[in-house]
């Protein structure tokens, strides 16, 4: 994949907004990669937190958003555990989250027809409820 | 000894095995669990979202109803745990949301109720030497791998749980109800959680990888404390063995069932036949049954 950098793109609105709503320091992160290492979903994401992280602060917002990793995370904060920097990557992904989930399109995740009459009969409400929250409007 | 219990929902319904076999070795071991009245869903995850207070809303309500009916909570569902712990954290320590959430929910709360986990009443306030004097069957060092999954452990600095990488009350609660620990590196991974809905296959994986884990160590059952991981892996079993041919198959034992059995309850009260992979034949196998 060929990426532009430039000046403009770093520092830019979409780095801003993902640390508005994270309230953290995407600056901190000094790319080890010990929390993709450690996520137990790594192996379906498209890139690795850390490489979405570097992404958002050289400013590829159409990258990020695009890929699906922070739809992936499960926020069972193995990352925000493990950084040595103290950065709570799960509030990133989170935040991510939140950017499309907050447009006025409502491009929600997901939509109840979608599952399946057998999947909603052995599904617990606390699946139901908490993926509902992390991925609808 | 009496404790508020938080039920959260799905206790009262997927999960009634966690529930009755927890209410019943509370009376066994001889301390109450008065549940909360009036009580709401928590909200089934703690939002991560800084600008999210109206997330907080429903712990901080059970918190404030708590406070009018006594002084220390518990729950079963590690979930409700996580959220309703976390949410208290942050009433004690942030002044401005405390303010916020106070005047949303039109109540006065500061952040002084108790939040504990049964499995911490069981080491604290009962004694883990209490539970072995009281046991009734032996379950013979039957090898049962602890799965403690996330929320019972991080944010370590809030859950103040135990340690998050080298867990053990789990391990010294098997010990104590003459069971095996089975010590496997997956322990306290992540089981998929909501991905069981959002992206299943992953969340199969996930299920996949840890029960693996637990067989490869000799386990013959694992135990959970929380309803999602119950369900992502015990009933998600049918789609790993649709994926992987040969997967033997593993029983997923809520700890409370576990509990009860040692306990010498009847079984009838442990509502095995609730748990999608039977363990019945495991107990049977073991004369337990």
């Amino acid at each position: 994949m060929k990426i532009e950098i430039s000046r403009g793109k770093v520092h830019n609105e979409f780095a801003q907004k993902v640390e508005e709503i994270s309230g953290q320091n995407l600056f901190a992160c000094y790319q080890c990669g010990n929390c993709t290492a450690g996520c137990p979903v790594s192996f379906a994401m498209d890139l690795g937190p850390h490489q979405v992280i570097r992404y958002s602060l050289l400013g590829l917002e159409e990258e990020v958003l695009e890929c699906n990793t922070f739809w992936m995370c499960a926020s069972c904060l193995q990352c925000t555990s493990r950084c040595p920097k103290g950065l709570d990557i799960a509030r990133i992904m989170e935040a991510i989250r939140l950017v499309i989930l907050r447009k006025k399109e409502r491009l929600d995740r997901l939509e109840v027809a979608d599952l399946s009459e057998d999947f909603l009969e052995r599904v617990p409400q606390i699946a139901l409820i908490s993926g509902f929250r992390k991925f609808t409007s | 000894m009496e404790f508020l219990y938080f039920p959260g929902c799905t206790l009262y319904t997927k999960a009634q095995n966690l529930d009755e076999a927890g209410r019943a070795c509370a009376k066994a071991l001889g301390f109450e669990l008065k549940e909360l009245s009036n009580w709401t869903c928590c909200g089934a995850t703690f939002p991560l979202a800084k600008d999210n207070i109206m997330a907080l809303a429903p712990p901080a309500r059970i918190l404030a109803r708590a406070k009018e009916e006594g002084s220390a909570l518990t729950t079963l569902c590690s979930v409700c745990f996580n959220v309703i712990k976390r949410t208290n954290e942050l009433i004690k320590g942030d002044e401005e949301k405390r303010e916020k959430i106070n005047t949303f929910i039109e109540m006065d709360y500061q952040g002084d109720v108790q939040v504990i986990h049964y499995l911490e009443i069981l080491k604290r306030e009962v004694g883990f030497d209490t539970i072995k004097g009281a046991l009734k069957r032996d379950l013979q060092e039957m090898r049962v791998a602890p799965f403690y999954g996330c929320m019972l452990l991080r944010p370590s600095e809030e859950m103040e749980f135990d340690d998050k990488e080298a867990p053990t009350i789990f391990e010294e609660f098997l010990g104590a109800i003459n069971c095996e620990p089975v010590d496997f590196p997956y322990k306290i991974e992540c089981c998929g959680a909501f991905q069981s809905v959002g992206a299943p296959e992953v969340a199969t994986e996930c299920a996949y990888a840890i029960l693996n884990s637990a067989i490869r160590n000799g386990a013959e059952a694992v135990t959970t404390t929380c309803p999602l991981c119950q369900f992502n892996i015990d009933n998600m079993q049918r789609e790993i063995r649709q994926k992987y041919n040969g997967f033997p198959g593993i029983p997923i034992i809520y700890f409370t069932q576990l509990l009860g059995l040692a306990l010498g309850l009847p079984v009838e009260k442990l509502e095995f036949h609730r748990n999608d992979v039977d363990p019945r034949p495991l107990l049977e196998k073991r004369g337990l049954l």
